[in-house]
């Protein structure tokens, strides 16, 4: 192991060129996949928030009695779906109508909204399906008038949230490829440069597993150094964002350690797809 | 006999090699390296000398018949199989094969590394090898600062680093002047006299005629002339 891993640095030492221009092809690789993902954790976290702002409201016929409100609510806050069901006045609908349209406020007047039942929906609930599926389940009451659950903006929710994780994965699955064939050309100039010690190590008994070891060490390393400078570059570009234009959000530990190891498995994964072949290249 | 310790080291049995794009280079080619015997093979260019080298060392494998090159047979080999012969084996080439950015004693060790060999054992054992081969004050020199003669001491030296059963050298005093010649020679004879078995590929039909050692001529890939034979006559070949 000890002379895998000094052949590895002597790897680095020999063709330093080469080594940086593959550590610069890992980070730059990671760097765009990684730019992507901060667009996406950002969608995801600002849909987070506005998804749990998804409420379906029931608006009541004037006529409804306070017991059959009542008997409505603790029917619906029993759904398991239901996080919270709140009932609201027609002079509550008319103060939050009125504060929500800030300088339009006067156009209102007091008995032109309905009272309605505001439901909230669950974590993990609030997707277009079952949100439709509650809002059918409090449409059968007699004295519900109609159910608004904007329908259309939660559908758009998701589709804008589905088309940017498939994005992500095809996107990310497309640079790792690159990054792949990028390490495994650069193995295939590496094993050329050495093909000399290769061809000793051969000729005194060296298993190809020996022979192999040092470019996995390499490509492991290289994969590590160019996922942190990636993470270095992410972070750079997602601080001038904050300061430039809008706040961001970026990776959590966990996330930029699964970063660093994204960057480490595509170097061994590189070099382990080219370098059994090349070395039986070598004569 | 012990039968899983054969008396030979090297035997081909039948052995043909032809290559898909240059045809037949060996064909029917039999013989045998008994243990500690000292061999010259010697033949012109393109005869085959190198190919039936390659073939002791796995490089390549026949075409037709079988190869033993001490226990381990041609026939079914695997890769694993054939790094294990090889530490059985020393190999030395014409261009000595030295790692240029390396020193003297760096290059043996690396031979010594590469198999296993634990550290704290490397440096005594280069220790020796360097001192076997005269070659003692030049541990910390640069191949390129030695003559051809002492460069091909240091490969012969890393050669010997396994403690092979035979030493297969090829051309081994092709590139160097009559005083190397005779000094590299004289070492391989102290090797065999200690015990290792040499094949020995050579056009210096000087050195073979001197010595009375086997000669074994390849022409057009396959053996005239064994000097082991009954029927003795003088080699056709002249270089």
């Amino acid at each position: 192991m000890r002379l895998a891993a000094r052949e590895a640095l002597l790897g680095f030492r020999r063709a330093p060129v080469l080594s940086a221009l593959s550590i610069t092809t890992i980070a730059f690789s990671l760097f765009a996949f990684g730019l992507f993902s901060l667009v996406a954790l950002n969608i995801r976290s600002t849909l987070q928030a506005m998804e749990s702002r998804v409420e379906i409201r029931a608006f009541l016929v004037d006529s409804t009695t306070p017991e059959s409100i009542a008997a409505a609510m603790g029917d619906i806050g029993g759904f398991p779906e239901v996080a919270r069901v709140e009932y609201i006045t027609r002079e509550q609908a008319l103060e939050r109508a009125r504060s929500e349209l800030g300088e339009f406020k006067d156009v209102f007047e007091a008995g032109f909204l309905p009272a309605s039942i505001d439901v909230r929906l669950r974590d993990g609930f609030r997707d277009p399906a079952t949100v439709r599926k509650i809002a059918e389940r409090i449409k059968v009451y007699s004295f519900v008038d109609d159910v608004r659950f904007g329908e259309e903006w939660v559908q758009k929710l998701y589709s804008i949230r589905n088309v940017a994780t498939a994005a992500g994965v095809i996107l990310g699955l497309a640079f790792a490829a690159v990054s792949i064939i990028v390490i495994g050309a650069t193995i295939r100039m590496a094993v050329m440069a050495r093909s000399r010690e290769i061809s000793i190590m051969r000729l005194v008994g060296a298993t190809d597993g020996f022979i192999q070891r040092p470019f996995l060490i390499e490509g492991l390393v290289k994969g590590l150094l160019g996922g942190a400078l990636a993470l270095l570059l992410t972070w750079f570009a997602s601080s001038l964002i904050t300061r430039y234009f809008i706040q961001t959000e970026f990776f959590d530990a966990k996330l930029a350690f699964l970063g660093l190891l994204g960057g480490a498995l595509i170097g061994v994964v590189g070099s382990a797809v080219s370098v059994g072949r090349q070395i039986r290249r070598v004569q | 006999m012990d039968a899983s310790r054969p008396a030979f080291v090297i035997r081909f049995a039948n052995v043909s090699k032809e290559y898909p794009r240059t045809g037949i280079a060996l064909s029917d080619v039999s013989f045998t390296v008994s243990k500690g015997e000292f061999v010259f093979l010697t033949g012109p260019s393109g005869a085959g000398k190198s190919t039936i080298l390659k073939l002791t060392y796995f490089d390549e494998l026949p075409t037709r018949g079988d190869v033993w090159v001490s226990t381990t047979r041609s026939k079914g080999v695997s890769r694993k199989e054939i790094s294990m012969l090889r530490r059985k084996l020393g190999v030395v080439f014409q261009d000595f094969r030295l790692l240029e950015d390396r020193t003297v004693e760096q290059n043996i060790a690396f031979a010594l590394d590469v198999i296993g060999t634990p550290q704290e054992k490397i440096h005594g054992k280069v220790s020796r090898l360097l001192a076997q081969v005269g070659l003692a004050s030049k541990a910390t020199s640069m191949p390129r600062e030695l003559s051809g003669g002492e460069q091909q001491r240091v490969a012969i030296a890393r050669a010997l680093a396994n403690d092979p059963v035979v030493l297969v050298a090829d051309e081994p005093t092709g590139n160097l002047d009559d005083r190397a010649t005779r000094g590299v020679f004289q070492l391989l004879r102290e090797i065999n006299a200690a015990g290792t078995a040499v094949l020995m590929a050579t056009h210096n039909l000087d050195l073979v005629k001197r010595s009375e050692l086997r000669v074994l001529e390849i022409n057009r890939g396959a053996v005239v002339y064994d000097s082991n034979d009954e029927k003795r006559r003088q080699p056709e070949f002249t270089p």
